[in-house]
């Protein structure tokens, strides 16, 4: 079919589904050898996934995969590799208490008869690190002293010691300095040259402008554009590619502004290293959404605001009274509930039925001394799974067995029936599927019609606008942009923090 | 801009593979305890058949089950450990210094007004102290179970020798012996003492907002934490309760032999932890049944008293309890493998 020349590799109609959410949903990509492919989309594109399946991490439920024309399959990591296909993953992949050299022939060690030849590994090793430009890495230091740009060279050699084809990059800026960007891309240019091929993942605009051959978009899992040309692309193009909607979410509409006293008062917080002099203050009936990119600060504002974390300076207030800092009990009895993040991993009891995660804040309110009053338990938890509709409408259900915006809505129902004034959510709609996303957010807004303060933190910003009454973005761990949701636009949100510009 | 269908209606997603059959069945409360049911069953044909009467005779099931509620009674203290997400190696010297603290209080006082009842006392707040020692270095000291409890084994022992000068003390006290040695209507104090705390401990697991947190904490304590939970308190005291459960055994002990010494207890933890997980509660915690672990211990005991009976050496009783171990931990995984996400 398409055995073009320089083709590396083409991907055409890649699925992936996992529970309750179609992850990719009909992915096209085409690679020639020599390029940087550049790959972007909102959090929740399904770049993560695409990679995994390219790595042989994950196993497609659908679609085929060609690699120099042949078709393939990729059972396991091991596969990928032997093909020429090497990852560097944003967390990286690296043994710390092993030597860098170890670390780069880890799994195909220089050895004979069982002992390792470590003047041999140690010098191909140098060799190696030399290629790269960064002679000044020595091949026997600890790996787990280096910084994280060190580590990404480290994990660079890894690949390159293989007979690598097609590397791919997932944010690799993300934890490097602007000098450092530079050099990792006079890699890449080097590399390019001996007809490797690159795909880069980034955020940053501006680095695509700079490194990238072509530009692949993806939007809710599938390729909303492929193989544009970076060059003759404006900067506002690829912004409505990765904005516009596939799908008309339903946000409803915007509640009443109310000028009752703020329920929800946060002053000048601030934490080491992560965001600084943060200030807002929420009303009853508001919504007030924070955007900003993974590692903006905004979690971890949220957060601190729940006493999970303990401030460096600043105070949160509820209904005018101080919270004492850093214990999440204080803020669950001064009235604030968090949806965190991770939902399977910090929210939910998923061996557990629905009815106890529902009663998981509350538990002292179904006890007589002691002993849980089973009837009330489940009377109460069925008037939420009811009232919510929460679907199968079981109580005795594993929580693991519902779908993301089923699971989404256990969570909220436990706040509910826990009475909570000030409602954080933290990416209320990640691994929701679409059908549920309205619903989702046609129940934060009756929540805050019935007078709770809310705030929701979320990366996609079309959610974040169309879901708050106002609107902070967050960059660098402050924020840059205070206003009320529909005097905001979505391009001037992306751009901002996407640029990283302070408005 | 592109168009396209929906492929998937709104709020029907593509449900989760439901499991076969078999395996919901078996996965289920009354499945999980079939399979232990049918364990002790066997085993009881295989007594009845090697050993005929000597195994069959209400001396030879009453003997059984006072050997069973000792250790029983720990392992159903380490049931909530475990499903609280922790683990103890420090029972069975817990159970040795509690007994030897009784013993040596009661050989000091022997004189005059001093009744039994106080060495009761002691045992349970000794061991009371020793898990409120473990649950503090584990929750608050941040020690991993393993290593806290490890350095309490090494030490409850030590301070045990110490204190009994590694002699067997003689339990000289008839009002106690003859209270906890005795029988209620033919059945032994001590496996009434046995079932009184597996009710309990069934009761406090299911029906109490304590059982509910230690599931909580035990399955996933962060989000534990970020309900609102007391993580840390509530981790300190299942070692306490573990320890408390350790006193009552040393009681039961020192009944059973008529002595307190530093070699009580030994090996506990071991058949403790083997019985609880055969039980079919899962070592990453979570999950947990006292049902489960009862027929665990009961198990162990049976298979015991018929390889005794058979005159097989205590050498091969180690190598079947090893097998068995293996197992029942495979047969769990098959379990655990599918809760996988």
């Amino acid at each position: 079919m398409d055995t073009g020349s320089g083709k590396l590799l083409s991907m055409r109609g890649i699925v992936k589904l996992f529970p309750g959410v179609r992850a990719l949903d009909g992915i096209d990509l085409d690679v020639t050898a020599g390029e940087v492919h550049c790959l972007l989309g909102q959090n929740g594109a399904g770049k993560s996934t695409l990679i995994k399946v390219l790595s042989g991490a994950h196993q497609p439920d659908g679609g085929e995969i060609a690699w120099r024309g042949e078709p393939v399959r990729l059972p396991d990591p091991q596969a990928a590799m032997r093909l020429g296909i090497a990852t560097i993953y944003q967390e990286l992949d690296l043994v710390d208490g092993l030597s860098v050299a170890e670390n780069i022939f880890l799994g195909h060690e220089h050895a004979h008869l069982g002992f390792s030849r470590r003047t041999e590994a140690n010098r191909a090793a140098a060799a190696l690190l030399k290629r790269l430009g960064h002679p000044e890495i020595r091949p026997t230091t600890d790996v787990g002293g280096l910084p994280a740009a060190g580590k990404q060279i480290v994990s660079m050699a890894r690949a390159l010691s293989h007979d690598v084809r097609l590397i791919i990059m997932d944010e690799p800026s993300a934890v490097l300095d602007q000098e450092e960007v530079q050099r990792l891309f006079r890699v890449i240019r080097d590399l390019t040259e001996e007809e490797v091929a690159v795909v880069y993942i980034s955020h940053r605009l501006d680095e695509i402008r700079q490194i990238g051959t072509r530009v692949t978009v993806l939007k809710d899992g599938r390729t909303v554009a492929t193989g544009l040309p970076v060059a003759d692309t404006p900067t506002s193009e690829i912004i409505r590619l990765m904005t516009g909607r596939a799908i008309e979410y339903v946000f409803p509409p915007r509640g009443e502004t109310t000028y009752a006293e703020p329920l929800l008062e946060v002053e000048n917080l601030s934490r080491d290293g992560e965001f600084s002099g943060v200030s807002f203050q929420v009303r009853p009936g508001e919504v007030v959404g924070l955007a900003g990119l993974v590692g903006s600060g905004r979690s971890e504002i949220l957060e601190t605001i729940y006493g999970a974390r303990a401030p460096g300076t600043g105070t949160v207030k509820v209904g005018g009274k101080r919270v004492r800092p850093g214990g999440v009990g204080a803020a669950v009895a001064a009235g604030i509930g968090l949806c965190p993040e991770e939902r399977k991993s910090q929210a939910l009891f998923l061996g557990e039925p629905v009815s106890r995660n529902i009663i998981a804040a509350s538990l002292g309110r179904f006890a007589r001394g002691g002993f849980v009053r089973l009837g009330a338990e489940r009377r109460s938890a069925e008037n939420l799974v009811r009232e919510l509709d929460i679907r199968p409408s079981d109580v005795d259900r594993e929580a693991r067995t519902l779908s993301g915006g089923n699971q989404q809505k256990v969570v909220l129902a436990r706040w509910l029936l826990r009475g909570c004034k000030v409602l954080l959510l933290d990416e209320p709609t990640r691994g929701v599927d679409i059908g549920a996303r309205s619903e989702i957010y046609a129940l934060i807004h009756r929540l805050a019609a019935g007078g709770l303060a809310v705030v929701v933190v979320s990366s996609e910003i079309e959610e974040v606008i169309g879901l708050s009454t106002r609107v902070l973005v967050i960059s660098d761990g402050a924020v840059v942009l205070d206003g009320p949701a529909e005097s905001i636009d979505e391009h001037r949100v992306l751009d901002l923090v996407l640029e990283g510009e302070v408005a | 801009m592109t168009t396209h269908e929906t492929t998937a209606k709104p709020g029907s997603p593509p449900a989760p593979k439901p499991a076969s059959r078999v395996t919901t069945v078996l996965s289920g409360p009354i499945g999980r305890n079939l399979g232990l049911v049918v364990a002790l069953a066997l085993l009881c044909v295989i007594g009845i058949v090697t050993a005929g009467d000597r195994f069959g005779s209400i001396e030879n099931l009453t003997t059984i089950l006072r050997l069973a509620s000792v250790i029983g009674v720990v392992s159903v203290g380490m049931t909530f450990v475990i499903i609280g997400g922790g683990i103890d190696l420090s029972v069975g010297a817990i159970v040795a210094l509690s007994s030897v603290w009784a013993t040596t209080l009661a050989t000091q006082k022997l004189a005059t007004d001093f009744h039994w009842i106080v060495m009761v006392f002691t045992a349970i707040l000794v061991g009371a102290g020793c898990g409120l020692v473990n649950g503090i270095l584990i929750a608050y000291g941040r020690i991993t179970a393993f290593i806290a409890t490890l350095a309490m084994l090494a030490a409850a022992r030590g301070l045990a020798e110490i204190i009994s000068q590694k002699k067997t003390q003689i339990v000289r006290e008839r009002g106690f012996v003859d209270f906890f040695g005795g029988d209620v209507a033919g059945i032994p104090v001590l496996v009434i003492i046995f079932a009184l705390v597996a009710v309990t401990g069934w009761i406090v697991l299911n029906r109490t907002t304590f059982g509910r947190r230690t599931i909580a904490v035990g399955g996933n304590a962060e989000a534990a934490r970020l309900a609102g939970m007391k993580v840390k308190r509530h981790t300190a005291l299942l070692y306490v309760l573990l320890g408390v459960a350790c006193g009552i055994a040393a009681v039961m002990l020192m009944a059973r032999t008529t002595a307190g010494t530093s070699t009580h207890g030994s090996l506990y933890e071991l058949d403790a932890i083997a019985a609880v997980v055969i039980g079919g509660t899962l070592l990453s915690g979570g999950r947990g049944t006292i049902v489960g672990t009862v027929f665990g211990v009961l198990i162990f005991t049976t298979l015991t008293n018929v390889f005794t009976l058979n005159n097989l050496d205590t050498s091969t009783q180690a190598v079947a309890k090893g097998a068995i171990i293996v197992v029942a931990v495979l047969i769990q995984r098959r379990f655990a493998t599918r809760e996988r996400t």
